[in-house]
């Protein structure tokens, strides 16, 4: 595995993602020797990477994006049909089969994403023009559910922080805020499960993470509907309600914002939701979790990593009591 | 329909049908365990279809007096021993998932979540009390126990319906999730109301009854 450093330095690998040099020497060698061929080395790691993924959609339209060898993980990617399958959108049902069978209908073109509040230069962008607005990665994220299950993502995007940029916020902009569409496919709104809208909402230092994607693709196709699609955030180091799907809105925000499950169950949802194996839920521990289509019957759970892993964040939370601030 | 009274022979063909029908959840559990159908999270799907048989057995179970009473079938009760062993049957497939995929047999673990979370201890509580019903169900126990201390025990299962609908709100409430939670606990609340009211009216009568005597 290739070891990028981000810009701000502090990308520090775990240790179990850390490829043993004789692995990578020989990987390099074998590199050097297709490159010194015809095959752009480029096209080899995609290759190898797209070797990893199990089949895809095959009906869904491709989306091209560039294989960033700064987050991959190791981890076998878990298989399209398993997370497009299984997951929570409560907006189409709380059990996790229905957003696979309602969300497909909904219409995602036209689609418009507003961004405004504390910004000098508010606009509205529709899915072509989030497309340009830089180029698509491909990025390999751990994705840690707070029920206590995992998965391991392909996901197509940039960092969020690339468009942040555009809008200019100000210095009142201490909050973002991600605001979920309200569709009349989605008919789980009729039940009030939560204050709809769906409202999640980040620190703006945690916002401009690199590690913070604004996706717009998975397992190299377009983001399927109950994947969040056509646009959602990613934030691979919190718990997986945190990354806001389907978005229409993005507002910069004075106050810490009012997120859906931190306000139905307080004691339960703290606003910050890090991964965190040392503060459980009351109903359940977080010290371990189950990698979906890994950790079958018979398998044992497997820990829980500190920030699931993405120790380059701990920065952010320096002298922060995270039991307090959980 | 009206006055239906199976003979013996056909009561015993009634209760072989109900034994095989309250094994087919098991037999498809089993089914996709072994053909790998078990969905994305198979614990998670264990776990829930267990919990769930044993609700609806539960509320089988305590269906039994209240229809017998409505359609004067008596025979009904003749098949409620084998609705409340499946009851039993059903929990302990949901304790032992929980005990076996959740904790692999580490009891300590497995206490200490029983200790630190309410719903696991409302749940747990409920499964240690289906216990020494299931163990007074035969027959001899009966005989031994005599009928009346034999009804009082069993009227356990009253309490048992009552931890069970807790439990699964409780494990419901952190998902701000109370639709199937509700209903089970509106047909158990439903058939629990429906004893208490027999109850007060048969006080009324027998206090009636007492006062026409003197």
């Amino acid at each position: 595995m290739l070891i990028k450093r981000n810009p701000n330095g502090i990308d520090i690998p775990f240790a179990s993602e850390i490829t043993p040099r004789a692995v990578f020497e020989s990987r390099r060698a074998f590199i050097q020797k297709i490159a010194a061929g015809s095959i752009a080395g480029g096209a080899l790691l995609e290759m190898a990477t797209r070797e990893a993924f199990a089949a895809t959609s095959g009906t869904a339209q491709k989306l091209a994006a560039k294989a960033n060898p700064a987050y991959v993980v190791l981890d076998k990617p878990t298989s399209y049909k398993d997370a497009t399958t299984y997951n929570n959108f409560y907006e189409f049902g709380t059990d996790k089969e229905s957003p696979a069978r309602y969300a497909p209908k909904m219409q995602t073109r036209p689609w418009t994403l507003a961004i405004e509040g504390e910004v000098r230069k508010p606009m509205t962008l529709d899915i072509d023009s989030l497309l340009k607005l830089a180029p698509l990665e491909e990025r390999i994220y751990r994705l840690r559910c707070v029920e206590g299950w995992s998965m391991v993502i392909p996901w197509s995007g940039y960092s969020l922080a690339e468009l942040i940029k555009k809008v200019e916020p100000t210095s009142n902009a201490k909050y973002v805020e991600f605001v979920t569409a309200e569709d009349k496919e989605m008919h789980g709104l009729r039940r009030p499960v939560l204050d709809w809208p769906y409202v999640e909402g980040l620190r703006i230092d945690e916002a401009l993470h690199p590690l913070t994607l604004l996706t717009l693709g998975m397992y190299g196709e377009v983001l399927p509907n109950q994947n969040g699609g056509p646009v959602r955030i990613v934030v691979p180091w919190k718990y997986g309600f945190k990354s806001a799907k389907s978005i229409v809105k993005i507002r910069f925000v004075k106050d810490q914002p009012r997120t859906a499950w931190n306000l139905a169950a307080p004691r339960e949802y703290g606003f910050y939701s890090n991964v965190n194996p040392q503060v459980d839920h009351p109903r359940w521990s977080q010290a371990s979790e189950r990698r979906i289509g890994e950790d079958g019957l018979f398998a044992k759970k497997r820990p829980t990593l500190m920030f699931n892993g993405y120790s380059q964040v701990a920065p952010l939370y320096a002298g922060m009591d995270l039991k307090k601030f959980f | 329909m009206m006055n239906f009274h199976p003979a013996p022979r056909q009561l015993a063909f009634i209760k072989s049908l109900l034994f095989i029908l309250a094994l087919l959840p098991f037999g498809r559990l089993a089914l996709f365990t072994y053909t790998d159908q078990l969905g994305a999270n198979p614990v998670e799907f264990i776990t829930r279809n267990t919990g769930d048989w044993t609700l609806y057995f539960l509320c089988m179970t305590l269906a039994v007096t209240p229809l017998r009473r409505l359609s004067k079938w008596n025979w009904l009760i003749k098949l409620r021993r084998m609705l409340g062993l499946f009851v039993f049957f059903y929990a302990s497939l949901h304790f032992t998932t929980f005990l076996w995929f959740d904790h692999f047999f580490d009891v300590r673990e497995m206490l200490a979540d029983v200790i630190k979370r309410p719903f696991i201890t409302v749940g747990f509580t409920a499964f240690v009390l289906l216990i020494p019903l299931a163990v007074t169900s035969t027959n001899g126990m009966v005989r031994r126990l005599g009928g009346r201390r034999w009804q009082w025990l069993h009227r356990l299962i009253y309490v048992i319906a009552a931890l069970g609908i807790l439990h699964y709100w409780w494990m419901k409430a952190g998902k701000n999730d109370f639709e199937q939670p509700l209903i089970f606990g509106l047909i158990v609340a439903g058939l629990l109301l429906v004893r208490a009211y027999w109850a007060w009216q048969k006080r009324k009568d027998m206090q009636a009854l007492a006062g026409t005597m003197m």
